[in-house]
Order: structure tokens, then C-alpha cells, then sequence
């Protein structure tokens, strides 16, 4: 009888997880094409063209690359820019966007679809986004069950500061580099979890992608060796912490090294030293444990009394020898951009050319409540539900936005990686207020029994409810599963502590009125971060900047399309190997949409060259013809905003 | 005191020999190989600290591969130890096969980076 009534129970179970998995599937499936169509915004107000100046670069690399095959791509020298010096583009570029959109306008072709470059250049962001936050889904379900994923999945979908670099069009680095990111973090937590070596070697895949992408990959490189550290601080070393972190190291060095843009700056700069300061202690730690586990206490302290009296002595040398080669480097080994990152006085000191774009500047309060909305509320509350329990991956999302909080507040641009973070926090922080509303009104309904409190009834029929009683159940497990230090010793402790939450979670019980208006507060909440969202989409990073619209006092809409106008006339009326000089904005445009010779360009890595046409720009006539003439400068671009009646109305 | 020392010293490492020849034959060769791999990256880099670094892309390779092996294969040893509790639901073939492919992910890399 009572056997009967089990598996009946069991068969229960096994069908509402099957219906919950197709049911999160659908919604995962929704949530892409959301993340997907809410950035097609600028496509239907303006029309379908790559945005901005650097977008227009990354087009151009791509062109070559489907014209001419990737092994000319490698060897590209190109002559167009920085003239007379020119520019060898594939040793110098993270070549991770372009060859993703190679191969996806490849993959497309051979599918008989016959989709234009530049179509598949303005798509790529929209479709990565929807990639990104399925990876969010994964990582945040890594963490704290599909309830927590699925919330974290919707809110990155839409978050404002992700939207403002991946519309369509705006094809950017950072477009793939998100995706890749949270997809490392992914394996990486995925890996420690699990401590399977399979998915060590797809987590270095994966961070090889983040390095081709972006240069933000160092943010990986020194954050995951922070987390590794602080377990085995906190003494949360496990054998599974050693899988995920030492095969990382060495594959992802080498792979990264691979790229020719970091080449071998992967061990030379400082950088990368983190990590490998960490590898070295990791091994110590590791071993440390190993000879633990196989003698008596009172012989291990022997070991340890005479190991460290060696030790000590060994390692003062080495870390001499190890400050006196960084110190000998003149930038003590970090390159200037990183420097200004832990410095913010840095760069406007030393690199003013870093300093005067206004991406690098430091972002103000306005601007976290436009790129992260309600989220910047949210997050501390997911903080608190990472520490309640804290296990190994809940301390790594604790540790991202800490950092991310930090280097946000540093350089605006770097909001885009805090975002990711917040919502992942955001995600646990709702998903956890729902869980315990929603399970104090199911307490107090009447008809509810005693016994079916514990279990998860299905009294709710709304999907994300639905998801939210099985985040319940994956917490328990996440519950049972003890830290390392419980292990070795009892079991005990771990079943008295899980039975006392069940108390816990049986006092936790909110008046039904309070519940169910926090609930009805929590969905106004989330209603008001959705409409945020799409007027941000829609209004605030739509633009594709070299098509300009205001509006006049009346009312009326201008359209001015003057720089595509401009670059139209250049490329009619100009010879195909004259020299265009402009101020560095529009070199990458220049070369992209007029095809002509620049002198200096948005790749800023020349200080002399830009300041030598800064000073043929800002002498008189005269001075300046001779410096354009010794430059073979045969038409100069101006921008001219003299007209436009919104300015000077 | 030297004494006392000295003495501790010896009774620890029979306590280590004797904690050590209790583990498995299979072990014990993935220790030896772990051992290999560890001598062979020392004595490239006391070559490299010898005559130089110069083909820097071939010594790091090296010193990596050999790195690189010794620490798969210690991710190995700890997955198929049957005193570890934590893969006690992990088949030893499995964590073989992942170690094969890690090394062939690995080995191609360096391959492609001695160029």
C-alpha cells in the first residue's frame, strides 16, 4: 500500500520535472527571441547599416576576410591607413568577431542562403545576445537552480547597459565577447562543481573564444585565480577547485598565446601573473592536503615545522628575484590600460589620448540607474541569498560583482561587464523573494495539509511559479551538499543543519496579506524595469550615429544623412589612391565607406602621427598646407555642425 | 635539539613510505609519470637558463607540454583514487577518456604553437 502510494508519488514527480524541463525549454526559447527582437529597434527606425566607428572597421576586416580567405587575413598589411606608416591589421586585431562572422556568412552561403556581409555583420550582436543570456541561464542555474537561471536569463535579455552594445548594428567586439564571457564563467563553475576534466578542456575552449574577442579576457584571467585563492583561504579546498583551475592555467596560456595579438604578452606581462602565482600555490596547497590525508596529525606538524623553516628561506628568494624583475620594467610590467584601471588617475596623468575618450571616463550615479535600472536595487538582496548557503559557486557570483562594481566604477565602458553580474544577482535575489512569498501563501491557503508543505505542491499554475517550486527542491540539494570542511568529519552536522532550515522554513512564514502584496509590488517592480528597458532600447541606443535625426520645434523630423553623403562624394570624386585627412573619429569610416587613404584613425596607436595632423588642423592656412603636403594630403574632412537647427536653436 | 630534529625527520619519512606503499600499483605509475614530466620542464628550463630562450615559442611550448601533462595526469590520478569520496559515481573509464581528450586538445595546441 504505502510502496503503491510512493511510486505513484515518484511517477508524479518524474512527469512535473519532464513537464518543467519542456516548460523552462519554451522559456528559454522565448527568452532568445526577445533578447534577439528588442534589439531590432534601430533597424526599423533608421535601417539596416553597421553603426558608429569602430562597427565600421570590424566591417571592412570582415569583407577582406570572406574576399580573401583567412591565411591573407593573417598576413594583411594594410596600406590605406596611417599612411605613410600603414597598419598590419592581422597581427594587431582580436580577430574572434569577425572570424564568428566569417564563418556564420560562410556556414550561410553554403546553406544556399544568400545573405549579404553586411547583413550578417549587423545581425551577429542581436543573435549573440540571445546566446548570452542562455549562458546566463546556465551559469546562474549552476548557482542556485533553474528558477534563479531563468529570471537572470529574462533580466540580461533586456538590460539596458548590454542593449547599448549589442543592438543591431553596433558590431563591436563586445558583442560576442559577453556571450563568451559568461559562457567561461560558466564552465568554470560548471567544472567546479562537477570536477569533471571534460568540461576543464571546453571551459579553456571557451576562454580561448573570450581571448580572441575581447581584451577584456584579462578580467577572466585574474578573477578566476581571486576565486581560487579565496577557497583556499576560506579553506574550501577541494580536489574539484585543483581540476578546474590547473588545466585552465596551462591550456588557456598556451591558447591564448596562439592569438597573435597577445602572443607571448600571455606569460611577459603582469597581467597574466596572478594567475600563475596562484597555479604555483594551488600545487603547494594541493600537495599540502595530499600528505595531510596519509599521516598522523602529530607527524604532519613535525612536516610542517620543517618544511616551513625551509620553506621560508626559499621562497623570501624567490619573491626577491621576482620584485626585482618587475621592477626593473619601467611600467612595472602592466600596460597603460590596465595601470589605469587600478589607478584612475592614471591615465589622465600619463595616456591623456586614453583619458580623452569618453568611454574611459568614470560613469555617474545617472548613469547606473540607466544602464542597470532596478537592478542596482536588487543585487544586494541576491548578495545575501548567495551567503544563505554559501557554497563554492555562490562565492565566485559574490566575488564578479565585486569586482565588476569596482572596475565599472572606474571606466563607464566596463558597466557592460558589471551587468552580466547584476543580473545574475538580481535573478537569485527575485527568484528567492518569490520562493519564500510564494510559499507562505501556499501554507496559509486553505485545503493545504500538513504534509503536503513540504512537499512542492503544484498549486501554482503560472509557468514562473512553477519553476520557482523547483528551485526549492534544487536548493535543498545544494543545501545537502556540505562544505569541505564538514565532510572529512561527520555526516551528522550536515543532516542537524538541513533538518534545523526545515524549521526554519517552516517558521519563515509570512502573514498572507504581506505576502501577497509584496508579490504584487515585486511584479510592478519587474513591469517597471521591462518598460525602462524598452524605452532605453528604443529611444536611448538606437542610434546609429552616422545617420542623425532631431526633431525641430515644431515638431517636424530631420534626418541628416551628411557623413554618408560625405564618403559617397569622396569615393565618386576622388581618386582611388588619394590621401584623405580628418580628425581620428572618421579614419575607420573613411577607409570603410569611402575607400580612401587616412592618415590617422580610431586605432589609436600612433600619439605622433595624431598629434602631427592635430597641428595641421589647428595652424594657419599656410603652415598647414605644408604639413597636408608633406603628409600627401590631397583632401582634408571636415565636419561641419553649423546647420543643424536643434544646436543652435 | 638538532637532534630531536633530525630524529622527527626520520620518523617522518618512514611514516611517509610506509603511508605511501600503501597505495595502488596503477597510482603509483601515474605518480612515476607525473614525476617524469616534472623533471623533464626542469631541465628545460635550466637549459633555457643556460643558453637562452631565444626560440621563446619552442621552449614555452616545451616547458607547457611537460606541465601541462604532469597536471592532467594528477587530475587523472585524483579522479580514479578510490580513498577520494568525491568521484566515488565517476567510472575510471570515463576519467580516462577525459584525460585522453584533454591531452589531445592540449598536444594539438602545442603543435600548432612550435610552429
Amino acid at each position: 500500500m504505502a510502496d503503491g502510494e510512493s511510486s505513484k508519488e515518484a511517477t508524479a514527480r518524474t512527469l512535473r520535472n519532464a513537464f518543467g524541463n519542456v516548460l523552462s525549454f519554451f522559456i528559454l526559447l522565448l527568452i532568445g527571441v526577445l533578447a534577439f527582437s528588442i534589439r531590432l529597434f534601430s533597424v526599423i527606425k533608421y535601417e539596416s547599416v553597421i553603426h558608429e566607428f569602430d562597427p565600421y572597421f570590424n566591417y571592412r576586416v570582415t569583407q577582406f576576410l570572406t574576399k580573401n580567405g583567412i591565411y591573407d587575413f593573417w598576413n594583411w598589411f594594410d596600406d590605406r591607413t596611417w599612411y605613410p606608416l600603414g597598419r598590419v591589421i592581422g597581427g594587431t586585431v582580436y580577430p574572434g568577431l569577425t572570424l564568428t562572422a566569417g564563418t556564420l556568412w560562410w556556414l550561410l552561403n553554403s546553406l544556399n542562403i544568400p545573405l549579404s556581409v553586411e547583413t550578417v555583420c549587423v545581425f551577429t550582436a542581436p543573435v549573440f545576445s540571445a546566446f548570452a543570456s542562455w549562458a546566463t541561464y546556465l551559469l546562474t542555474k549552476e548557482v542556485k537552480g533553474t528558477g534563479a537561471g531563468l529570471t537572470a536569463a529574462v533580466l540580461l535579455a533586456m538590460v539596458p547597459s548590454y542593449i547599448s552594445r549589442s543592438v543591431a548594428g553596433s558590431y563591436d567586439n563586445e558583442a560576442v565577447a559577453i556571450f563568451a564571457l559568461i559562457f567561461t564563467f560558466y564552465l568554470y563553475i560548471k567544472t567546479l562543481n562537477t570536477g569533471s576534466l571534460f568540461y576543464a578542456t571546453l571551459n579553456a575552449l571557451a576562454y580561448f573564444y573570450m581571448v580572441c574577442s575581447w581584451g577584456g579576457y584579462t578580467f577572466i584571467i585574474n578573477l578566476i585565480p581571486m576565486h581560487v585563492l579565496l577557497c583556499i583561504v576560506t579553506g574550501r579546498f577541494s580536489s574539484r577547485l585543483y581540476i578546474a583551475y590547473a588545466p585552465l592555467v596551462v591550456l588557456g596560456t598556451l591558447l591564448a598565446a596562439l592569438v597573435p595579438v597577445v602572443g607571448f604578452n600571455a606569460v611577459m606581462t603582469s597581467e597574466h601573473f596572478a594567475s600563475f602565482l596562484v597555479f604555483i600555490i594551488i600545487h603547494v596547497v594541493a600537495l599540502v592536503y595530499h600528505v595531510k590525508g596519509n599521516l598522523s596529525p602529530r607527524m604532519f606538524k613535525v612536516a610542517v615545522t620543517l618544511v616551513v623553516s625551509v620553506g621560508l628561506v626559499v621562497c623570501c628568494a624567490m619573491i626577491a628575484v621576482l620584485i626585482a624583475l618587475v621592477a626593473s620594467s619601467p611600467t612595472k610590467g602592466w600596460s597603460g590600460r590596465s595601470l589605469s584601471l587600478l589607478d584612475p588617475t592614471y591615465a589622465s596623468k600619463y595616456i591623456p589620448i586614453i583619458a580623452s575618450v569618453s568611454e574611459h571616463q568614470p560613469p555617474t550615479w545617472p548613469s547606473y540607474f540607466m544602464d542597470i535600472n532596478v537592478l542596482a536595487f536588487l543585487v544586494p538582496a541576491g548578495i545575501i541569498a548567495c551567503f544563505l548557503p554559501l557554497s563554492d559557486a555562490s562565492s565566485f557570483v559574490v566575488l564578479y560583482i565585486v569586482m565588476s562594481v569596482y572596475f565599472s566604477g572606474v571606466m563607464v565602458r566596463l558597466m557592460l561587464v558589471l551587468a552580466p553580474a547584476a543580473c545574475i544577482m538580481s535573478g537569485i535575489a527575485l527568484s528567492e523573494a518569490f520562493n519564500v512569498l510564494t510559499r507562505s501563501i501556499k501554507f496559509q491557503l486553505p485545503g493545504s495539509s500538513g504534509t503536503s508543505q513540504s512537499r512542492d505542491a503544484s498549486l501554482n499554475t503560472d509557468g514562473e511559479q512553477n519553476d520557482i517550486a523547483k528551485t526549492e527542491k534544487m536548493d535543498e540539494t545544494v543545501k545537502e551538499r556540505p562544505s569541505k570542511k564538514n565532510r572529512k568529519k561527520e555526516k551528522e552536522p550536515v543532516e542537524k543543519a538541513s533538518i534545523r532550515s526545515r524549521i526554519e522554513k517552516r517558521l519563515l512564514v509570512l502573514p498572507l496579506e504581506a505576502s501577497v502584496i509584496a508579490i504584487i509590488l515585486l511584479v510592478l517592480l519587474g513591469a517597471f524595469y521591462v518598460v525602462h528597458c524598452v524605452w532605453a532600447a528604443a529611444e536611448a541606443y538606437s542610434a546609429p550615429s552616422i545617420v542623425l535625426t532631431t526633431y525641430s520645434r515644431d515638431g517636424g523630423l530631420h534626418v541628416f544623412d551628411d557623413f554618408r553623403e560625405a564618403y559617397a562624394w569622396l569615393s565618386h570624386n576622388t581618386e582611388v589612391d588619394d590621401k584623405v585627412a580628418s580628425w581620428w573619429d572618421y579614419g575607420y569610416q573613411t577607409t570603410a565607406m569611402a575607400n580612401r587613404t587616412v592618415i590617422v584613425d580610431n586605432n589609436t596607436w600612433n600619439n605622433t602621427h595624431i598629434a602631427t595632423v592635430g597641428t595641421a588642423m589647428s595652424s594657419p592656412e599656410k603652415a598647414a598646407w605644408e604639413i597636408f603636403n608633406s603628409l600627401d594630403v590631397k583632401y582634408v574632412l571636415v565636419v561641419f555642425g553649423g546647420l543643424f537647427p536643434s544646436l543652435h536653436a | 635539539m638538532g637532534r630531536t630534529t633530525s630524529k622527527d625527520a626520520q620518523a617522518l619519512i618512514h611514516s611517509l613510505r610506509s603511508a605511501y606503499s600503501a597505495t595502488p600499483t596503477s597510482l603509483k605509475i601515474v605518480d612515476l609519470y607525473v614525476g617524469f614530466a616534472v623533471f623533464a620542464a626542469i631541465i628545460q628550463v635550466v637549459y633555457m637558463a643556460i643558453v637562452g630562450s631565444f626560440p621563446f615559442n619552442s621552449f614555452l611550448s616545451g616547458v607547457l607540454s611537460c606541465v601541462g601533462t604532469a597536471v592532467l595526469a594528477v587530475c587523472l590520478r585524483i579522479q580514479v583514487n578510490k580513498e577520494n569520496k568525491e568521484f566515488k559515481d565517476l567510472a575510471p573509464e570515463r576519467a580516462f577518456a577525459d584525460f585522453v581528450l584533454c591531452n589531445l586538445v592540449l598536444h594539438l595546441v602545442i603543435m600548432n604553437f612550435l610552429g
